[in-house]
């Protein structure tokens, strides 16, 4: 039965909310699970001590500029660096000529694999530029303010290309060509003609032509959606600082410390052994901080300017055109329903722009799309697209958002033409444990009909909309979670506190996440666990905070360190009682044997007075559950400027466990922001010849606080059985259904069903006229 | 090489000369020349609010003032706005209420809610939200933050 806690705006209680409260569950006895402690980073934090990456300052350092393409597609004839070598103040130049030859060979060196001729090459372009804001050379100089001017002196000979800019563009018979050697592979057959389609798949099962064939009612619909960026407030920013004796240190914003230690050893042909990666806070990630841009060339410059430390710190335009972003698509989606209701065939067609480089998250998005529902025939396929756009990274639930979009837009029209209630439809149809998500992979326990009841059942839903121009749109979503590699080690101090040093990168307040685990394990306070997130030679390899993987995955190791400890405790106090350590109990908090007994801190001094105790911890655990989210949205549209503006939002998340509700609640509300945003502003606004236009945070129109109600945030806690306390993923699902949600939301309000994101004012206004002058008998506008 | 000029400046309450070159921004020379990294570049055009900054009590993005403009002027950072080693309300109801994930934007949040309660003790919702407009967060979607602003403020009444 799954336990739901609603924190509506209604009855949220400034109050008491943010105190440690206790066991803020009220069940499972837990004593630290579920309470809501100040993080333990959180003071530097809003005093401006915390450490970012641009904060990082040292004697000598030399500050690094990249100069980038300003053309979508061209050959690069010729470099000239001459004029900014000799500006006084530059210490180095460098260009992909410094780069090592990269081996035309795939590795997975963070989050999905990649061919490392690739990946050098959009660190710094060699033969061709294939994006506006391709890295094509970078200066270091004494101040950024001179590596800028130097970066200026740089001439660059280039011969233009037209640009490839979409799915259609790319696939076109007589495409250009971005990549000369890439061949389609088709599930493991590899096409003989130079092609920009990388990669196709296809899941199948059952007779799809017979069930469509036989079908009650089919709703097929073709949707488009644009390029989005993550958004993350920081700019990328790394230092590099060579020693004399060539051990290299790299300070950056990263999601996975050991992640760039790979990329960079593998573009700059360095052993792993001679790089030491230091993570600093970081400012945000969302997917965008696993892929190096900044960290190699920083390394190359330092070695160019005769081994001085090099730091670079990207501006905002660099971010929004060089990094990130994630990849706009054309979907079409086809479902079936029989007389009842009950779906029984679905499609989806899959068409993903990958960037300049293979690699779009259409293999997830595959996933994704028709997850929520159980259906025995089925045809998903995916398109991995290369297109003269900034190369795709990973974006919170990577390809999610775009899949449901469209998918839950089909979803509501069934329900809609066979009179049923949006949420009744997705009861009926739900996904339960032993169906099958769309690559056939089985489901165990899973929350997705408790998230619809739940919000089935909300004030929310429960309460009418009134009004013109007002409406109600509900979606679902799926995120698959992952699990991953985590190492920690944990010292008891003799004073009972215990240090936690862990490699996960804290995004989001996973210091707290993990600290409670340990504390939990070990039933002693939150506040005697210290963690710290340490450097790549601290502890063994650890995957990126990624994949909604923190909390779950070093959350175990914190767990399993908190056992070691615990008993190995144990194994010294029966030494010290001179009894067997089977008949040592360890119970709130306090050892016993017998007579004896010892509370924890004083038990952690007398076990360490022979012997110092540590404990080391490494996990890859396989049984993370999947997440599922459904969400309701109310919009009000202004029919003269087409502006949408969102009334009420509620949140339903199955959550396996909350380990720290507050951080939950913020991954759930974070999520939704972002959705919000790509669904009614963001997009890459390009030209006819590739040139990116709005980058910057004014014309790339990311929600504020104004944009936004409060954000209603139910926690359904269906305990996920692979974990010790029932810990699923919560950071991405979040961001799956609110595309779909507005979508629904503006059809109820307007009577138009958008086929396109964003669903911007000028998109909106567009179908709205269509559909006026379409009922009105005239011909529409701006169709030829 | 550009030449540098002394400014005098009351910083955080403090008297204080620095040097810097007269195309430095204030966040710059707060940054790279007072060491003084609290406040954030997010954007470097006015448009995210990280590097926020009180100047004579106005709320101002240090990015879009030059450094030489604050001779003889009083600057408010992030970090000036704990007083004698303790947390400003608005910084301990960040922390209770979690209004920060990643904290890159928390600096500038703090100091333009500061500026707020500043000018209005007793904001509605939709005060804070119209004047945190100018402040970028990319993690919490304003929930948690928009609640600690009127914790402080309920508390003030």
């Amino acid at each position: 039965m799954a336990d739901t806690k609603h924190n509506g705006t209604a009855a949220y209680d400034l109050a008491s909310n943010g105190k440690v409260d206790g066991d803020g569950t009220g069940q499972n006895g837990y004593k630290v699970i579920g309470t809501r402690p100040v993080r333990p980073d959180g003071v530097d934090k809003v005093t401006g001590r915390a450490v970012y990456a641009a904060d990082v300052q040292m004697t000598g350092l030399l500050h690094g500029k990249i100069l980038r393409s300003p053309h979508a597609h061209a050959h690069i004839r010729s470099i000239d660096t001459s004029k900014a070598e000799a500006l006084p103040g530059v210490r180095a130049v460098v260009t992909a000529a410094d780069l090592p030859v990269a081996e035309d060979k795939i590795e997975d060196l963070g989050e999905g694999a990649i061919n490392l001729k690739y990946l050098s090459d959009n660190i710094l372009a060699h033969e061709k530029a294939l994006y506006h804001g391709h890295a094509v050379a970078a200066v270091a100089a004494i101040s950024p303010h001179i590596a800028e001017e130097a970066v200026s002196l740089i001439d660059v000979d280039y011969d233009l290309l037209p640009a490839v800019m979409t799915v259609d563009d790319a696939l076109a018979d007589d495409a250009p060509i971005l990549l000369d050697t890439l061949r389609t592979d088709a599930m493991g057959e590899i096409g003989a003609q130079p092609t920009n389609l990388a990669s196709f798949f296809r899941h199948q099962r059952g007779d799809l032509d017979a069930a469509f064939a036989d079908a009650h009612l089919v709703v097929e619909r073709a949707f488009r959606t644009e390029t989005v960026h993550q958004g993350y407030i920081e700019p990328q920013a790394a230092t590099a600082l060579y020693s004399a004796d060539g051990q290299i240190t790299i300070w950056t914003s990263t999601q996975g410390s050991f992640a760039v230690r790979g990329q960079v050893a593998e573009i700059l042909k360095i052993p792993v052994s001679r790089l030491k990666v230091i993570p600093t806070e970081i400012g945000g990630g969302f997917g965008g901080k696993i892929n190096v841009y900044v960290e190699p060339v920083a390394v190359l410059l330092s070695q160019k300017a005769g081994y001085e430390p090099v730091k670079i710190v990207m501006n905002r335009a660099d971010v929004l055109a060089a990094t990130g972003p994630t990849s706009g698509s054309n979907i079409r989606v086809k479902i079936a329903v029989d007389v009842n209701g009950k779906i029984t065939a679905g499609l989806a067609e899959l068409y993903y722009e990958a960037g300049a480089y293979p690699g779009s998250p259409v293999g997830a998005a595959a996933n994704v799309s028709l997850a929520p529902y159980a259906i025995d025939n089925l045809q998903v396929d995916g398109y991995d697209i290369v297109v003269n756009r900034p190369r795709s990274a990973a974006y919170r639930a990577p390809g999610g958002t775009n899949a449901a979009f469209a998918v839950e837009s089909v979803v509501d029209e069934l329900a809609e033409k066979l009179g049923m209630d949006a949420a009744d439809f997705r009861i009926l149809n739900g996904a339960k444990e032993k169906d099958r998500r769309p690559d056939g992979v089985q489901y165990a326990r899973i929350g997705q009909i408790e998230t619809v009841q739940a919000i089935k059942n909300s004030r929310h839903y429960q309460t009418s909309l009134e009004g013109k121009y007002r409406g109600r749109g509900i979606a679902s979503g799926y995120w698959n979670n992952w699990g991953g590699q985590s190492s920690a080690t944990a010292a008891l101090n003799p004073d009972g506190t215990v240090n936690l040093n862990e490699a996960s990168t804290d995004i989001g307040g996973t210091r707290a996440s993990i600290s409670m685990q340990l504390a939990e394990a070990l039933e002693i306070g939150y506040e005697q666990v210290k963690t710290r997130v340490v450097d790549t030679d601290t502890v063994a390899y650890n995957d990126v905070t990624g994949g909604s993987r923190t909390t779950f995955a070093t959350g175990w190791a914190a767990y399993d360190l908190g056992q070691k400890l615990k008993q190995e405790m144990k194994r010294r106090l029966a030494d010290v009682w001179d009894v067997s350590p089977q008949d040592v109990s360890y119970e709130d908090g306090i050892f016993y044997a017998g007579d004896e007994s010892l509370p924890f801190v004083e038990a952690a001094n007398v076990v360490q007075r022979e012997e110092p105790l540590m404990a080391s911890s490494t996990v890859h655990p396989q049984d993370f559950g999947p997440g599922f989210s459904t969400q309701c949205v109310d919009v009000e549209i202004d029919p003269e400027t087409g502006k949408i503006t969102i009334l009420r939002y509620t949140i339903a998340q199955d959550v396996g466990k909350a380990i720290h509700p507050s951080y939950v609640e913020g991954q759930m509300q974070g999520g939704v922001a972002q959705g919000i945003g790509w669904a009614i502003n963001e997009e890459y606004i390009y030209d006819d010849e590739g040139h990116l236009l709005n980058a910057s945070l004014l014309d790339y129109r990311m929600p504020t606080a104004l944009d936004l109600p409060m954000i209603d945030t139910i926690l359904v806690e269906v305990p996920s059985p692979g974990h010790p306390y029932g810990v699923r993923g919560v950071g991405e699902v979040n961001i799956v259904p609110p595309a779909g949600a507005i979508a629904n939301a503006v059809y109820d309000a307007t009577g138009v069903r958008m086929d396109k994101l964003p669903i911007s004012p000028a998109n909106l206004l567009e179908a709205m006229w269509a559909k006026e002058a379409e009922a009105a008998g005239k011909p529409v506008p701006g169709d030829d | 090489m550009a030449n540098k000029t002394a400014v005098e400046t009351t910083l955080n309450g403090e008297e204080t000369t620095f040097l810097c070159e007269p195309r430095q921004t204030l966040l710059e020379a707060l940054r790279d020349e007072l060491g003084l990294i609290g406040s954030k570049e997010g954007c470097g055009n006015g448009n995210c609010g990280a590097c926020n900054v009180l100047l004579d009590g106005v709320l101002v993005n240090s990015c879009l003032v030059l450094a030489p403009e604050i001779e003889g002027r009083s600057v408010v950072t992030i970090e000036g706005i704990a007083e004698d080693g303790e947390l400003h309300p608005l910084q301990q109801k960040f922390l209770e209420h979690a209004s920060l994930q990643c904290g890159i934007c928390t600096p500038g949040f703090i100091v333009s809610s500061k500026a707020l309660l500043d000018e209005n003790p007793n904001p509605t919702e939709h005060d804070v939200r119209l004047w945190l407009a100018g402040n970028l967060c990319r993690c919490t979607g304003y929930d948690k933050i928009v609640r600690a602003v009127l914790d402080v403020a309920q508390n003030n009444a």
